[in-house]
């Protein structure tokens, strides 16, 4: 025992006469800043802090995510890589019916039965989609992620990443670019135009380019990489971006093919400034899938969002989904756009924050504070909290102005319950009219139901499994 | 990195998995390392293909295949202990944090986890004092840390009192509580503490104000404690099984500083009682008990017993005369704050007075109810859990108690007041200043149990010499006041 191994320092929680009578001996003391936890039962709270089995969970659960790698190992179409079969589409968040998708949502869905050649018009589109002859299913069902709407069809191509230590695969879609663009709800003539050109042009050269390369990508370490640059790798992927095009570059260029195709996938990559955004996704799933079916632990595996709801996993609760209706962020707009255009809350790229990144390494990011509405001092005091719900730091995703400290990562559903912080989430904004496409970028959270359902389950499956 | 001298010396080379730092941070560790004495060269890498070949070049090839998610260690040292030191010195690096928090940015801890992973790796224990319903979560976080806890809150389940305590057994460290009100560890006193000089007895309580009853005494006679563990009123009860006990003994016979064990507690139930004698029998530390109950030595009484023990003379406790008597037909009236204190008055009392009935009796026919004005012989425990409800303990509080001298005053019932006053860290910063007042207005024949030491904040004489001067008899003996209240009443009988 090291309780009797010299005078100890001390940290009180509750009512501060202890504090000042240990201050007043000359004791080094914290106070705890507690008050009572924001949401659960306390009969809950307590049978979750209690299980036995807990620590160590939690314990294998973040380790799982730590140790997680991420390759780049090829690109196909979604029909290959997953199986996906024709009349089904993958969409982002938890599980949605037609009837309930929002503005964005529905023109993705749109959009990609016309990409498919499944319907000629929208009315036919929607027609399809209403009658259930076209399927939906989320992503996140098929080891998969897809930004904002996240629609993924089977033509369409996907990053194929493995995870070496932990042996999973992930699978994301090409990022569009910006601007009208199918994952914002977008589905007009450039964007069927672009679509095209990616399944046709830029898809078979990325297969070519990435099976051609002497080693795979460690994706991994160009998301490190990118925490030292100035991205957080969820709203701001500038360096990222620009580093997967300086690897990607050199194969595509050997290929042999084109020069006029080489170089118009070479100034798409360039020229999108969240390319990269695709590829930090995956390997972000990557490490969370890993945790994936670990009894008793209490973290959080997936936040997602289809528009319409938000969605929580956690490791102790396997695929079941813990909702809550999705919330409008807040931030800045483009052009004259403002906040009555936006959609509600939508797509997988929660995942970043998920692993710790994005919202969580804000404080990586000052040049992305700005534009989601914040100061410097904002940024720092976000990560810092962030902290307090984590239940590790990733020394692999240092935060240089923290002193490299590891980004906080893997969020502990008991610590939101007791602090009453929700997880922080950098996002893009869709409008939410069908067909408008991004109108701003900001801040939000996940509402709190999500954890109070999620904790209701694990303490019961707790109590269940220890009688406690 | 120079290559390595050629001629004798000793290798090692490892590939590990499940570790990642940045490249800048691994070649600090390999400079580092590498300038320790009897060290030759060291390479501490990601074990990409350009960091292998790196290694092939200095010698430190790792015998099978690496891959780049793995951490490549390869130590060329002029000898085993260079070696084995120089791996060890990597581990350590490896397992340091880099931390430098941006401070005025960082919000402040919002549980006891958050508080003691920012003190990081300083020996620490929690305190904690929320409310009974929460209270668990917070000391859960300590335990989880590897960390000691003193549970003050009451009103914790007692199911989640020994998932606690078992979880405590498992990593090592001690829950004190729930209920616990007093400890002192290695010199620091935690919840209600008096300042008493550091000596060879370690004190093990189920008792609060029994605990300071005792280490006051130890600390009057010149000997002092090493520590005072509390465990909480229900750790010797059947549910809990004296977990706690039971794991202070064992602390307390590993720690160099205890000489001598005494367990302060009520009569625990058969089955723990046994499990304690034959833990106590086992330990190489002698070990003595108060268990205060009826036919057993008081808690004075055991002191001066372990003072034997020691080879102390035992002193005249201290004591200040009083200066009335008391009135014809005079009843006990007890009126205290500590309830061990309490329970000692009314079990001296008991065989020379018949009933005395209270609200925490000694038999429950003999319980008070919600009457605490009743007429004859009552001791009063307001630190009675009901009576503190939505209000301070009466240690730091005195209203509830003296109200409860205004209405005896006022009923003209002629009695003797039997009252504690507990002294020390988070006490009442100067108890007699009201007191006094209400002893002198009260008019009635006064003796004071006055738990304390020279060196508490309101220190033993200066307390004891204002309430004389209001007229009371004051002891620093429980045990002593009592009897002194009922030589009073027999004198009046």
């Amino acid at each position: 025992m090291n309780l009797l191994e010299g005078p100890p320092a001390v940290v009180a929680a509750g009512v501060d006469v202890f504090s000042a009578a240990l201050r007043a001996q000359g004791a080094e003391v914290t106070d705890v800043d507690w008050r009572p936890p924001a949401f659960g039962d306390p009969a809950d709270l307590a049978a979750l802090a209690l299980d036995p089995r807990r620590a160590a969970a939690n314990r294998t659960a973040v380790e799982r995510v730590l140790a997680a790698g991420s390759r780049l190992v090829d690109v196909r179409p979604a029909r290959e890589a997953l199986g996906l079969t024709d009349r089904t589409l993958l969409h982002s968040g938890p599980p949605l019916t037609w009837e309930a998708a929002s503005g964005p949502m529905r023109g993705a869905l749109v959009g990609a039965c016309l990409f498919e050649g499944w319907a000629s018009t929208v009315e036919e589109a929607e027609g399809l989609l209403a009658s259930g002859a076209v399927a939906l299913d989320p992503c996140h069902h098929h080891s998969a992620v897809g930004p904002m709407a996240g629609v993924t069809s089977p033509s369409m191509w996907t990053w194929c990443l493995e995870d070496p230590v932990n042996g999973g695969r992930a699978y994301c879609n090409l990022n569009e670019g910006l601007g009208k663009v199918l994952r914002m709800g977008a589905f007009g003539e450039e964007v069927l135009t672009r679509l095209a050109w990616m399944r046709d042009v830029l898809g078979p050269l990325l297969a070519r380019a990435v099976r051609s390369m002497p080693e795979p990508l460690d994706v991994r370490a160009v998301l490190a990489q990118m925490l030292q640059m100035g991205d957080e790798g969820h709203n701001r992927n500038r360096a990222g971006s620009l580093m997967a095009l300086r690897e990607l570059s050199p194969a595509l260029v050997a290929l042999d093919a084109p020069s006029a195709d080489v170089a118009a996938a070479l100034r798409f990559i360039g020229g999108n400034e969240h390319f990269f955004l695709n590829l930090g996704m995956p390997t972000a799933k990557l490490a969370m899938d890993a945790a994936r079916d670990v009894p008793g632990s209490t973290m959080v595996t997936v936040l997602s969002r289809n528009g319409t709801e938000f969605g929580v996993q956690t490791a102790g609760t396997g695929d079941r989904w813990f909702t809550g209706p999705a919330q409008t962020p807040v931030g800045l707009f483009l052009g004259d756009y403002g906040p009555e255009d936006a959609n509600p809350d939508i797509g997988d790229s929660a995942i970043m924050e998920t692993y710790g990144v994005g919202g969580f390494a804000m404080a990586a990011a000052p040049a992305i504070v700005r534009f989601v509405g914040g100061t410097v001092p904002d940024a720092l005091a976000t990560t810092e909290r962030m902290y307090q719900l984590a239940l590790a730091e990733n020394p692999a995703m240092a935060i240089p102005v923290l002193g490299f400290r590891g980004a906080p990562t893997g969020i502990d559903v008991l610590a939101v319950a007791r602090t009453g912080w929700l997880p922080q989430i950098n996002t893009g904004m869709a409008g939410r009219v069908a067909g408008t496409g991004q109108v701003g970028a900001g801040l939000v959270q996940p509402p709190r139901e999500c954890f109070e359902q999620a904790l209701a389950a694990l303490a019961q499956e707790a109590r269940a499994a220890t009688a406690v | 990195m120079s290559a390595p001298a050629p001629g004798p010396g000793v290798r090692h080379v490892s590939l590990r998995g499940g570790v990642y730092a940045d490249s800048v941070r691994l070649m600090q560790v390999s400079r580092d390392v590498g300038a320790r004495e009897g060290v030759r060269a060291v390479l501490v890498a990601m074990a990409t293909p350009l960091n292998v070949e790196l290694a092939t070049g200095m010698g430190l090839a790792p015998g099978e295949p690496a891959s780049p998610e793995q951490l490549l260690v390869g130590i060329t040292a002029t000898d085993d202990d260079a070696l084995a030191a120089a791996v060890a010195a990597v581990d350590t690096a490896l397992a340091e944090r880099e931390r430098s928090r941006a401070a005025a940015d960082a919000p402040p801890a919002r549980t006891v986890g958050a508080a003691l992973h920012d003190l990081d790796g300083a020996s620490a224990l929690a305190v904690v004092s929320v409310p009974g319903p929460y209270a668990a979560l917070e000391a859960a976080d300590a335990v989880a840390a590897g960390r000691s806890v003193l549970v003050f809150s009451d009103g914790v389940p007692v199911e989640q009192e020994v998932a606690l305590k078992r979880a405590a057994r498992q990593t090592g460290v001690l829950v004190m509580g729930p209920d616990c009100g007093t400890a002192i560890v290695s010199g620091v006193a935690l919840g209600f503490a008096n300042v008493v000089r550091p000596g060879p007895v370690g004190v093990v309580a189920a008792s609060g104000t029994g605990a300071q009853q005792v280490s006051c005494l130890l600390d009057a006679a010149g000997v002092g404690v090493s520590h005072v563990l509390g465990v909480g009123g229900r750790d010797l009860s059947a549910a809990v099984g004296g977990l706690a006990t039971l794991d202070a003994l064992a602390a307390l016979d590993a720690d160099p500083a205890t000489e001598r064990v005494l367990v302060v507690s009520k009569p625990p139930a058969p089955s723990v009682a046994e499990a304690v004698a034959r833990t106590a029998g086992s330990l190489a530390t002698p070990v003595r008990s108060a268990v205060l109950g009826p036919g057993t030595p008081d808690l004075t009484a055991v002191v001066e017993a372990l003072l034997a023990d020691l080879g102390v003379a035992v002193p005249d406790w201290p004591s200040r005369p009083g200066r009335r008597g008391a009135p014809p037909g005079a009843v006990l009236k007890g009126y205290y704050s500590g309830g061990t204190l309490a329970d000692e008055a009314m079990l001296l009392a008991a065989p020379v007075l018949g009933d005395v009935r209270s609200n925490t009796p000694l038999r429950p026919e003999l319980d008070l109810g919600t009457d605490l004005s009743a007429r004859g012989h009552v001791v009063v425990d307001f630190g009675d859990d009901a009576l503190t409800v939505g209000r301070a303990h009466p240690m730091i509080d005195p209203t509830l108690r003296l109200e409860a001298i205004e209405r005896l005053t006022a009923s003209g019932e002629p009695a003797v007041l039997l009252l504690d006053v507990v002294l020390g860290h988070g006490a009442d910063p100067d108890p007699a200043a009201a007191l006094a007042p209400a002893l002198v207005a009260a008019g009635l024949p006064a003796v004071v149990a006055l738990v304390g030491t020279e060196a508490d904040p309101q220190g033993w004489s200066r307390q004891a010499d204002a309430l004389a001067a209001a007229g009371a008899a004051v002891f620093a003996s429980n045990a002593q006041a009592t009897r002194h209240a009922l030589d009073l009443l027999g004198a009046a009988r």
